[in-house]
């Protein structure tokens, strides 16, 4: 790898130069985030900057490959890059489903036609994914699920229903997990990637607790897929459903960074809001296992990194940095008494604390629960009779 | 600098592992000297094997004749002592004395660290005056007389300290009780006159003394480093001490939870092992996520000490100090105590060995500040 301090000075300098002043305020609602798509429109001119400065170095996806629209950035210079971004508060550039799970999934399992292609879209932005997997009467028990994919020669027909399909309505794709071997539960699901403008495709939103509506159900009528749209090998999806997953449960870990881990005890009591002693109490453990779980964070990502750690230490990662988030939002509304029970007022910017609240509480719900992942870590890691 | 050992590291490690688990297993040395009623608690047999394997000298610099390594070399060995509940003089000799001499002259050097070297002396820490850690308030006087100073005042919780040939003393030397400045560090030999000790055995078996000091009178070459100037020195050596005891208490916990895995995986109960059982098997899960994050805050932690090993104490290295001994006696509480539950009537019994990672665990969550002090700590550091 190149000299780190070289490194270090050559990423401050870029992004001194490159990251608008707009970009390094923290995230204050949904609208700020970059998705990336066909029908994304940027928030301000300074978002789409951001955007289009690190999508020309590869910035949006430092650590995969040159040739798949990445930086290629060694673990080493990807570990600096997040600090020189962290350091700035600089927000991620995109934030998006083809990045976080389908691009790790496709970089292991994809052909190489299928990586240049649909991975060099992921990295511009130009195609925004969503998640096919649970069902109405498939969630926990995942490898239950019945949408079907007829076999017609050079295509599928499939047919079925999804849930909680979150932003299905505006996604441009879909990576769906589809049965294509009624006979054979673990080894009859097939991985496939798909347009959402597909005849017979259809959303309905879902309004959360949180009164957003993320989420959806998605109906498959009579939809046809390519042969060539499909990722690993026939009906051995759920391997590569599994590692996606493995993916996507680092990534609600929060492990990488970001707002998950930093304390709150300090910011808390500036704005004079922790009088009671308990309450401060409260915080300063909740601060102890913030900066704990930091340090936590950092070894896992530094251990995946080069092969160590353990191959399921994500599922612990996402039960840990699930349930200390949801705690960190109970004391963020403890501290706020009345002011945080505001729902749609200005001065609460819209109910952004009780929303934000609310939205936690699916933490420990999306990409299997706190009780699965308990089961997981009991059954792979623990080596537990019967689990 | 990533978060794991590096391939020196490893190899220590994999080292301490067997020879702590050889040497230092519980049937031969914690057992063996509580049922003796051995009155250091700990064998000099196996502090001299702790010399020839190096491990005395780590924290010592090369030219000093010890290994210049750090405090995660440190933790190593503390990692595996804790997994064995082996009784040795190793956390306050060789951890905080040896951190403390380092800020001494030639001097004093010369004359203590080549018998910690070689396993013949054991020093201890004296700190704290009351039940709890208040390193804050240091009422133990040290007035000037003739060449040098006279103490006066009570310690207590001074590990080994009836064992040691040699204390490390924190005396105020000016200022009132709960002043930051006006600390002295001193090395007083164990036959000073005025020095009288009260050895108590605690719940581990340890000993620990209660220190009389009646007008003891030194030399000026006893003090170490700088005269009212010691809170930065005091600092490092508690540093030193809580990281290390939190090392040591993920040792603890570690050991306590593979016992307990171990148990879940042969008692049968119902027709199944009880291993089976979910409520069981979310406890140990959950268990052992607290015991990886604990571990995670305390190598982070001797990191940043490591780091700035020569200057003071810097603020994000105290920062993690007291997350880490925060943590992981957190942690370690958890894994004795659902250790104990887990395993039954059995793990009541003292023939058992769960028990004695219960007793040890507590001993430790004491030692340089329990969680409460420690959190906080975070909060007071973190400007709350
Ligand atoms: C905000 C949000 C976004 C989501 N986005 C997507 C998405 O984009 N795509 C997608 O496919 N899915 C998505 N999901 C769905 C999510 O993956 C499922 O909700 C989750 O897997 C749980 O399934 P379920 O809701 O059917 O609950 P159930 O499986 O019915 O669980 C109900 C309760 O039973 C417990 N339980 C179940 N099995 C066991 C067991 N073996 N042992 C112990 N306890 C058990 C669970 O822990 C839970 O507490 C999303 C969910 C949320 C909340």
């Amino acid at each position: 790898m190149s000299d780190p301090d070289a490194f270090r000075a050559e990423a401050r300098a870029w992004l001194e130069a490159n990251c608008p002043p707009e970009m390094r305020a923290p995230v204050q609602s949904e609208e700020d985030v970059c998705w990336g798509g066909r029908n994304f429109k940027f928030k301000n001119p300074a978002q789409k900057a951001w955007l289009e400065a690190c999508v020309a170095k590869g910035y949006t996806v430092p650590d995969w490959p040159v040739a798949y629209g990445g930086a290629g950035l060694t673990p080493a210079e990807a570990k600096i890059w997040r600090e020189e971004m962290q350091r700035i508060g600089a927000r991620p550039p995109l934030s998006s489903f083809g990045i976080w799970m389908l691009g790790p999934a496709l970089l292991k399992f994809g052909t190489e036609e299928q990586k240049v292609h649909y991975l060099g879209q992921v990295a511009r932005g130009e195609i925004r994914w969503c998640q096919g997997y649970s069902e109405p009467g498939s969630g926990s028990d995942l490898v239950s699920l019945q949408t079907f994919g007829e076999d017609k020669g050079d295509h599928w027909v499939v047919n079925g229903q999804k849930i909680w399909t979150s932003y299905a309505d505006k996604a441009d794709w879909i990576f769906c997990l589809v049965r294509t071997d009624k006979a054979n539960k673990y080894q009859g699901i097939s991985f496939l990637l798909f347009d959402m403008a597909s005849p017979g495709v259809s959303t309905k939103p879902i309004l959360l607790i949180s009164g957003n509506s993320p989420f959806c159900e998605t109906f498959f009528d009579n939809v046809s897929v390519p042969k060539e749209q499909l990722v690993g090998e026939l009906n051995r999806g759920w391997d590569v459903a599994k590692y996606l997953l493995g993916h996507e449960r680092e990534m609600i870990s929060g492990a990488g960074g970001g707002d998950r881990m930093n304390t709150i005890g300090a910011i808390l009591s500036r704005n004079g809001g922790v009088e009671d002693p308990l309450l401060r109490a409260e915080l300063a453990m909740f601060d102890v296992d913030a900066l704990a779980y930091g340090a936590m964070g950092e070894k896992f990502l530094d251990e995946v990194k080069v092969g160590k750690g353990h191959p399921a230490g994500s599922n612990m990662m996402k039960y840990a940095g699930t349930e200390l988030n949801k705690r960190r939002h109970e004391l963020l509304m403890a501290a706020g008494g009345s002011a945080a029970l505001e729902w749609d007022s200005a001065a609460s910017n819209g109910g952004s604390r009780a929303r934000g609240w609310l939205r936690t509480k699916a933490n420990s719900i999306e990409g299997g629960t706190s009780e699965v992942m308990l089961n997981v870590i009991a059954k792979r890691i623990l080596d537990l009779p019967g689990a | 600098m990533p978060l794991y050992h590096n391939d020196d590291q490893a190899m220590l490690a994999d080292s301490a592992r067997g020879f702590m688990a050889d040497e230092g297993a519980i049937a031969k040395q914690l057992r063996h000297f509580r049922d003796i009623a051995c009155k250091d608690g700990f064998g000099h047999a196996l502090w001299s094997q702790f010399a020839e394997m190096g491990f005395t000298g780590i924290l010592v610099p090369e030219a000093d004749g010890g290994l210049g390594m750090g405090h995660v070399e440190a933790g190593i060995v503390l990692e595996e002592i804790g997994r064995n509940l082996t009784p040795s003089p190793f956390l306050t000799s060789s951890v905080m004395a040896a951190t403390a001499l380092g800020a001494g002259g030639d001097d004093l050097r010369g004359r203590y660290l080549p018998g910690l070297l070689e396993g013949t002396s054991v020093y201890a820490v004296a700190i704290d005056e009351g039940p709890k850690h208040r390193p804050e308030r240091i009422a133990t006087s040290a007035t000037r007389a003739g060449n040098g100073f006279k103490l006066s005042g009570t310690k207590s919780f001074v590990v080994q300290g009836a064992s040691a040939d040699m204390l490390v003393i924190a005396a105020r030397t000016a200022g009132s009780d709960d002043d930051v400045d006006g600390i002295t560090l001193f090395a007083v030999p164990k036959d000073a006159a005025g020095l009288s000790l009260d050895s108590v055995r605690l719940v581990d078996s340890a000993m620990a003394a209660h220190v009389k000091l009646d007008n003891v009178q030194l030399d000026a070459d006893a003090v170490i480093g700088e005269v009212d100037g010691g809170r930065a020195v005091l600092n490092k050596v508690l540093s030193a001490g809580r990281v290390g005891a939190a090392a040591e208490s993920v040792g603890v916990g570690m050991g306590a939870f593979d016992m307990t895995t171990t148990y879940l995986k042969q008692r049968k109960q119902f027709g199944k092992l009880i291993g089976e059982f979910q409520s069981l098997q979310h406890r140990a899960a959950h268990l052992y996520s607290e015991l990886e994050i604990a571990r995670a805050a305390v190598i982070k932690a001797q990191q940043l000490l490591d780091g700035g090993s020569d200057g003071p104490v810097s603020e994000r290295a105290e920062l993690m100090v007291s997350v880490a001994k925060a943590k992981a006696g957190q942690a370690a509480g958890l894994a004795v105590k659902e250790g104990v539950q887990m395993h039954g009537g059995i793990g009541m019994t003292d023939e058992y060995d769960i028990g004695l990672y219960m007793k040890r665990d507590r001993a430790l969550a004491e030692f340089m500040g329990d969680q409460y002090y420690h959190a906080q700590r975070v909060a007071v550091l973190s400007g709350y």
